[in-house]
């Protein structure tokens, strides 16, 4: 790990000049320390915001939900408004990681990791990603975890995210705060496709903080879930996964809100099956005739071809339950 | 308070004084500011009881509690733990009485080599406090963020069971 210098925000003002000086934030920790080890990360300044008043989970009046960027994983995942509403979220989050991690990792850092290739985990593989221009060594290489949607000629990383396929499938949006004051993005453009430019991985300007995600009202009532399937059955990372909202009144389903995880270079809306869904009777046969689109463009690589099988799969599943 | 203010940032030292509690004991510590808290309580305090096992949040076995909480202590910054009260497994017993999760390990045998154990034992006494015992499934997953390599699972679960429900 490199040499740092670390110093302890007391309030959003100090955090942000800190920050507009070039210091990197740390949040839980969980993953900036692990790619500081890597020496993936070599920030000079570290400014610790944890003392920061973003740690409030609201109910906002139309029935959405508002999550401080510094709440906990574990904290959001047991909290009753959370589990009420949006049972998509909580069961994403605890699905993720594992119980330490989750008393540790926060909102905020959840939805700005990076991705865990090993290419771009690896200091000494080429990856345009850590070092822009360097190639990718996982276009050809051993590429079976990677993305099959989004993808570029320059990467194929994942994101690895549970949380942020809930987000991106309820039509989140991300409150930031930096030196020039407040703005608001929709979650599908705050993390960022590869492109020509994979280095740029979110919307957030230099020095700015996210302050919360909100979760737009839904109309109630609303059923909702996260599946996720993987290598082993807990404590990994999704190969696919499936965030699913549906308003059902009677009989016939009048919002769909669907993305899946662990295919995309970001979460992947997918909004052909949602149209599918709209409008229909629930049905194994409509579940299924929806799945179909939910790889929709699909690239796959040489190890990652099951991707397209287990969208198809794991989607159709979770509407069904 | 120790550190510096964000305008004098770029010019703060590599490393900062730390004052935190450890297994009851309040310690003040200068650390570099690299050193996580598994190496400060191994490589610094002699506290070997947690374990390194990945250094990366993959194995558990440097799990301790930290105010009340457990977390992976590979993954936090000494830094960091200003005011903090840390427990590991070396703090657990009451004298020469073991807490009843330990006891319960002994009584099942939940352990081979004993590598992940005391990683194993302060994440049980995190889940148990956490309410997530309500079935063998649960303690399973809650559970999940410590690999046994032994694969000493099984009696791991019923330990934590007879620790929460004392059967
Ligand atoms: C072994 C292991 C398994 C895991 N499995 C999963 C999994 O299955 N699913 C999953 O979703 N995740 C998983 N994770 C990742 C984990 O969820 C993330 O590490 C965690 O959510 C990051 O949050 P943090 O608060 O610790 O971030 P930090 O490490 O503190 O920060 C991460 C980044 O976010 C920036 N940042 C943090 N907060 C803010 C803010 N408020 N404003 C601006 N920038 C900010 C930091 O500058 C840094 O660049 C796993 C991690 C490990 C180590
Ligand atoms: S050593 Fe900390 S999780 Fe493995
Ligand atoms: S007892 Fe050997 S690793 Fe768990």
């Amino acid at each position: 790990m490199h040499p740092f210098s670390y110093t302890r925000a007391a309030n959003t003002r100090q955090a942000l000049d800190a920050g507009r000086a070039g210091g990197r934030y740390i949040a839980g920790g969980t993953t900036l320390v692990d790619l500081m080890r890597e020496t993936v990360e070599r920030p000079r300044t570290i400014v610790d915001i944890s003392a920061l008043p973003l740690r409030e989970i609201m109910v906002t009046r139309r029935g959405g939900l508002r999550i401080g960027a510094l709440v906990r994983m574990s904290e959001a995942a047991a909290h009753r408004g959370v589990r009420a509403l949006y049972p998509v979220i909580s069961q994403a989050l605890e699905l993720s990681a594992s119980a330490q991690l989750r008393n540790m990792a926060t909102i905020g850092g959840n939805i700005m990791q990076r991705t865990r290739c090993t290419y771009f985990r690896d200091v000494t593989a080429a990856c345009n990603k850590r070092e822009p221009g360097s190639g990718c060594a996982a276009l050809h290489g051993v590429n079976r975890t990677h993305a099959i949607l989004g993808t570029s000629d320059d990467c194929v990383a994942t994101h690895p995210s549970d949380a942020a396929v809930a987000f991106t499938a309820l039509e989140a949006t991300v409150h930031l705060l930096g030196p020039d004051g407040e703005r608001t993005v929709p979650f599908a453009d705050f993390l960022l496709r590869p492109g020509s430019t994979p280095n740029r991985e979110q919307a957030l300007r230099k020095g700015e903080l996210i302050t919360s995600v909100e979760i737009p009202a839904l109309p109630r009532p609303l059923q909702s879930g996260y599946l996720k399937v993987r290598d082993r059955q807990s404590y990994e990372f999704a190969l696919t996964s499936a965030a699913v909202a549906l308003h059902i009144r009677g009989g016939v389903i009048h919002e769909a809100k669907v993305a899946a995880g662990g295919v995309g270079t970001v979460p992947w809306k997918l909004p052909a099956v949602e149209r599918e869904l709209i409008g229909q009777r629930p049905s194994n046969v409509l579940w299924t005739k929806a799945a179909e689109r939910a790889a929709d463009g699909a690239r796959p690589l040489r190890h990652n071809r099951f991707k397209v099988e287990l969208l198809n799969g794991p989607s159709s599943a979770n509407c069904a339950s | 308070m120790f550190g510096a203010g964000p305008a004098d940032a770029a010019q703060a030292s590599p490393s900062s004084r730390v004052t935190l509690t450890i297994n009851g004991e309040r310690r003040t510590i200068t650390v570099d500011n690299r050193t996580s808290l598994l190496d400060l309580l191994r490589e610094h305090l002699g506290l070997t009881g947690s374990k390194k096992g990945c250094n990366a949040g993959a194995c558990g076995a440097c799990t301790v509690l930290v105010d009340g909480r457990r977390v992976n202590s590979c993954l936090t910054l000494a830094v960091r733990l200003d005011g903090a009260e840390v427990t590991t497994i070396e703090g657990l017993a009451k004298g020469e009485r073991l807490h009843p999760l330990q006891q319960a390990f002994i009584d099942h045998d939940a352990f081979q080599c004993g590598y992940c154990t005391s990683g194993q034992i302060m994440s049980g006494v995190g889940c148990i406090d956490e309410g997530h015992t309500g079935s063998p499934e649960e303690i399973r997953e809650f559970m999940s963020g410590n690999i046994c390599r032994c694969g000493a699972y099984v009696n791991i679960v019923r330990a934590v069971e007879q620790a929460a429900h004392g059967k």
